[in-house]
Formats: C-alpha cells, structure tokens, sequence
C-alpha cells in the first residue's frame, strides 16, 4: 500500500518547494511534478537585476548563467517524478491530464501554475516587444540589451522599474511610461513613490507618469496626448494574468487565482490545492479578504501549509485552523534595496520614522504604513538590516492577535 | 551540522535572521553573523533558513 499520490503542476519555486515539503512530511507520498517549461526548477528575481545583466553582457556563458539560477533542491534524484517540458491541459475526474495525452492518476492536485505577463491590447512592432517571467524571455530581452539603443518600458511596478535600473546600468536611453500617477504607487503609497520617481529621474530615466500607450509604430510608440517615443526596444510589464485556464471544470472559483481557505484547500473542491503566485487567501494578520501576493516568499509560506494540509488528512487529522504568514519583498534599483515587510499596500498612511525620502539612495529611509491607525507594514530604502529587524519585530508584535489563543499558530 | 554563509553571494536580505534568529543575526554594524557548529534540534531551523534565502548563499553539510 502506498502514500497518496500528488500531482503538483507548475515546476517552478512554489512547486519545487511543495514537492520537499511533501516528502518531509509524507515520505510515503507518490509525488508528480509537471512543468511545462523545458528548465529545471530556477529563481525569477534575478532576471530583472544581475541576472539579466550577465546575459547582456555576454562573458559569461548562457549556461553557466542559468545554472546560478537553479533552485537547489532537497530532493534526492528519483524521489519525486518529473514532468518537465509538458503542460498540464486539464482535470478529469479528479485526475491530471496532460498535453501529450497522459492522465495522472491523483489523490491530490497541487497548482503551482504562476501568472504570465498581461500583454499590451495594441498591435504593430511585435518583434521589438518583450515580456519577462521566464529564462527564455530574459534571453530574448538581453539580446537587444546594448548601449546605446533606446528602450521603452510600459508599466512601472517594480519589475519595469528595475529593468528601467538595469538598463541604464548598461549604457540605454530609457523611458518609463505609467498609466497611474507615480510608479509603484500601490505597493509603496504615494509618497515613497513620488520620491522613487524622483530617484529614477535623477538615474537618467524619463520617467513619464499619468500617460498611456495609444500606437505602436515601426520604431515609436506614440502616447495618449500625441507625444512621439522612438523605441528600438519596448518591454511590457503591464502586470499579470494567472495561468489558471487548466483548472476550468474543478469546481474551483477562478476569480483572480485561486481562492482558498486556510488549509489552502480550493474551495468547492476537496482536493485541489495552490500555492504560490496564483493563490488566493486572507491572511488574518490583516483582515478576512482573501487576496494574491506576487512575492518570492509566498511559495515557500504555503508550500509548507499545503504539505501540511496534506499529510495532516492523510493521517486522518485536521491541520491547524489559522494561516497567518509574514509577507516579505525585497526589490533592487540602482544598487539600492528596497525591502518591505507586511502589506504597506493596504495602508492609508505613511511615516518616515527615519531619514528623509529626498535623500533616498543617499541615506537610509525607514517607512511605517497604517491604516486605521493601526501599523501593516514597514519598508526600508537602504536601510541597515539590523535596523529593518527591529522595526520588523515592532511589526511582528503590532499585528499579534490580541486573544494568546490565536497567537501560537502565527508564523511570523 | 556545519553552518557557511557565501558571503561573495549574501546580499543581506536578512531572511536568514527571521527564519532562525538562534543561528543567524546582524551585529551593531548590520554585518552577518552565525553559529558555524549547530546540533541536531537547530538543523530544521538552519534548513528553514536556507529555503528562505533568495540568494542560496546559505551552505550547510
Ligand atoms: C523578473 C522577475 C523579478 C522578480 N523579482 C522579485 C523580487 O525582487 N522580490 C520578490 O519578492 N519577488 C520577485 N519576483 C516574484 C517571484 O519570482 C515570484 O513570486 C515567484 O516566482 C512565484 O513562484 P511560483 O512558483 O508561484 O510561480 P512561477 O515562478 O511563475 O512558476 C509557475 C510555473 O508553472 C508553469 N506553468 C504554467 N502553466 C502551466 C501548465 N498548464 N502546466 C504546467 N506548467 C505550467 C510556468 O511555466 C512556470 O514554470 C520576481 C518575478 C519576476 C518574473
Ligand atoms: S537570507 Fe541569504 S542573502 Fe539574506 S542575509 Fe541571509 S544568507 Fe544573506
């Protein structure tokens, strides 16, 4: 007799790490991991920064790249199956079907599917545009990465703002176009994005805000009030859509990701799970609204709650009730980091407890976010790690559930 | 267990330090430091925090 079987489909860091977890907890369990990607398992965050950097360069070779990005994994070899390189097209009857026509017979489904880019509604230059989620489309990229050329990125949340870093670093003109009033404003409030476009400014970007896209010509784009950009290069980073199409027919609400409950159980299914990029819960430490989070550490948070949620009905248990884990993101511009703890996107207000934002790059900035007077987050520009921790400890004990109950099960 | 941090690849995100504040800490200067020789009970722990480390600079054997 043996363990369950589970097919987790998305290769990638929540997969990756839902697959060690798995095996820690079940070390019975007969896991599957479906990636379409043809790549083992590697790490996104340096494909806007160093990583894509080296490719443009061109010393190092493109192997040897890559290989600094594989996740290191504590799986031995054979202890899971791998799927790489096939797409997962569907469920039927509880099982996973695949794009060569294999159906994986399942107990349990983990999605670990990630989001793609949202592409720009607009045709025209479609060989100078690029997208970046994946090692292919950073290869593509870097290829046209040379100094000199000019580039044009569309969107400036915090992936568009660091190729826009990462550009300038390599010799490009670059030009950041914002439909929203200053760039990464919803991550970072209006304040401390204000003065991040002011920081880009002084970096060499036109940094070009309230603006939208409404041409795409030979070599320009064309803006909403006329004005005329001429691009060899555009870069899309619009934001992002979840690859959520193979779960149609689950029975799993497919709003925005996936929606789940604090076991990171679909709801309306029994034994679809997510995790990662595309899942969709609240988070108590703030409120009941269930919501998706794009961090790097949200793979790791609910891979460890989903083998959890697994091995505890597998021994006929329930997992424990709460799910409260502590985001983090950390992002890189011009050789500042910008690191953030809790959700300051959900805050009203903005305090500077340290430094001064117009000096930011210069000297460190700590920034407190509340809503409702209540502290939600905390980021620091430059800011000495020793420092940021204390000021996330503060974080940690503000957002403490009163009832001591409750407090024993939040992952901090 | 052996506990190494690559310092040529530690960027100080600091994860490290959340995940296991026993082993890893940041001195007065925000430099990095860790207990190089842990038990057996601290070995989940030191894993935790080379799971959360986004650089993989944390070595452990
Ligand atoms: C350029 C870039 C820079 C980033 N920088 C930072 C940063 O500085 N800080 C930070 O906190 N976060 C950063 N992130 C975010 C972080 O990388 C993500 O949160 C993380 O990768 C999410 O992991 P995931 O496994 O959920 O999804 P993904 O990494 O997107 O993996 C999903 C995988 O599933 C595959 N897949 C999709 N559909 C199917 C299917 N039907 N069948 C089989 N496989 C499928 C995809 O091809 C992919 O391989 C960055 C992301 C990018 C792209
Ligand atoms: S998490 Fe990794 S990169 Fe960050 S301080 Fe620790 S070892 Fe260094």
């Amino acid at each position: 007799m043996g363990g369950p079987r589970i097919t987790i489909v998305g290769a990638s860091l929540a997969g990756l790490r839902t697959a060690e977890a798995l095996m820690a907890e079940l070390p019975g369990a007969r896991v599957t991991l479906v990636g379409d990607e043809p790549h083992l398992p590697y790490n996104r965050p340096p494909l806007s920064k160093d990583g894509i950097e080296a490719l443009a360069q061109g010393e190092t070779p493109e192997t040897e790249v890559f290989d600094k990005l594989v996740l290191r994994s504590k799986l031995a070899p054979g202890q899971v199956e791998m799927r790489l390189g096939t797409a997962a097209t569907g469920i039927e009857g509880g099982d996973v079907r695949l794009a060569d026509g294999t159906l994986i017979r399942s107990d349990w489904i983990v999605a670990a599917t990630g989001i793609r880019p949202r592409r720009l509604a607009l045709s025209g230059a479609m060989d100078r545009r690029h997208v970046l989620r994946s090692f292919d489309d950073a290869r593509a990229l870097a290829a046209g990465l040379r100094p000199g050329a000019r580039l044009v990125v569309i969107g400036a949340g915090f992936i568009g703002c660091e190729i826009a870093a990462t550009a300038r670093k390599l010799g490009l003109h670059v030009t950041l176009i914002e439909p929203a009033p200053q760039p990464m404003l919803r991550a970072l409030g209006a304040r401390v994005a204000a003065a991040m476009a002011a920081f880009h400014r002084r970096h060499g970007v036109t940094v070009l805000t309230g603006r939208s896209l409404e041409r795409i010509e030979a070599d320009r784009v064309i803006l909403d009030d006329g004005q005329a950009i001429e691009a060899d290069l555009i870069v899309e980073a619009l934001g992002s859509l979840p690859n959520t199409e193979w779960l149609a027919g689950s029975g799993a609400d497919l709003g925005d990701g996936v929606l789940l409950d604090a076991r990171l159980i679909a709801e309306g299914t029994e034994n679809l799970l997510a995790v990662g990029d595309i899942a969709r819960f609240a988070n108590p430490l703030f409120d009941a609204v269930p919501r998706r989070v794009e961090h790097w550490c949200v793979p790791g948070q609910t891979a460890k709650r989903a083998a959890e949620t697994i091995a505890a009905r597998t021994r006929g248990e329930d997992p424990a009730p709460d799910f409260a884990p502590m985001p983090s993101f950390w992002s890189d511009q011009y050789g500042l980091r910008l690191q953030a703890f809790g959700a300051p996107t959900l805050a009203e207000t903005q305090t500077v407890v340290e430094g001064d934002l117009s000096r930011i790059g210069a000297a460190p900035v700590i920034v407190e976010y509340a809503r409702a007077g209540q502290l939600v987050g905390v980021i620091g520009l430059g800011a000495n790690p020793a420092t940021l921790a204390r000021h996330r400890a503060r974080l940690v004990a503000a957002l403490a559930p009163s009832s001591p109950a409750l407090s024993s099960n939040v992952t901090a | 267990m052996k506990v190494h941090v690559d310092m040529s690849i530690c960027l100080l995100h600091g994860q490290c330090v959340i995940a296991a504040p026993e082993i890893f800490s940041f001195d007065d200067a925000g430099g990095l430091v860790w207990v190089a020789e842990i038990d057996e009970v601290q070995a989940g722990d030191a894993e935790a925090a080379s799971d959360a480390c986004p650089e993989q600079a944390i070595v452990l054997g």
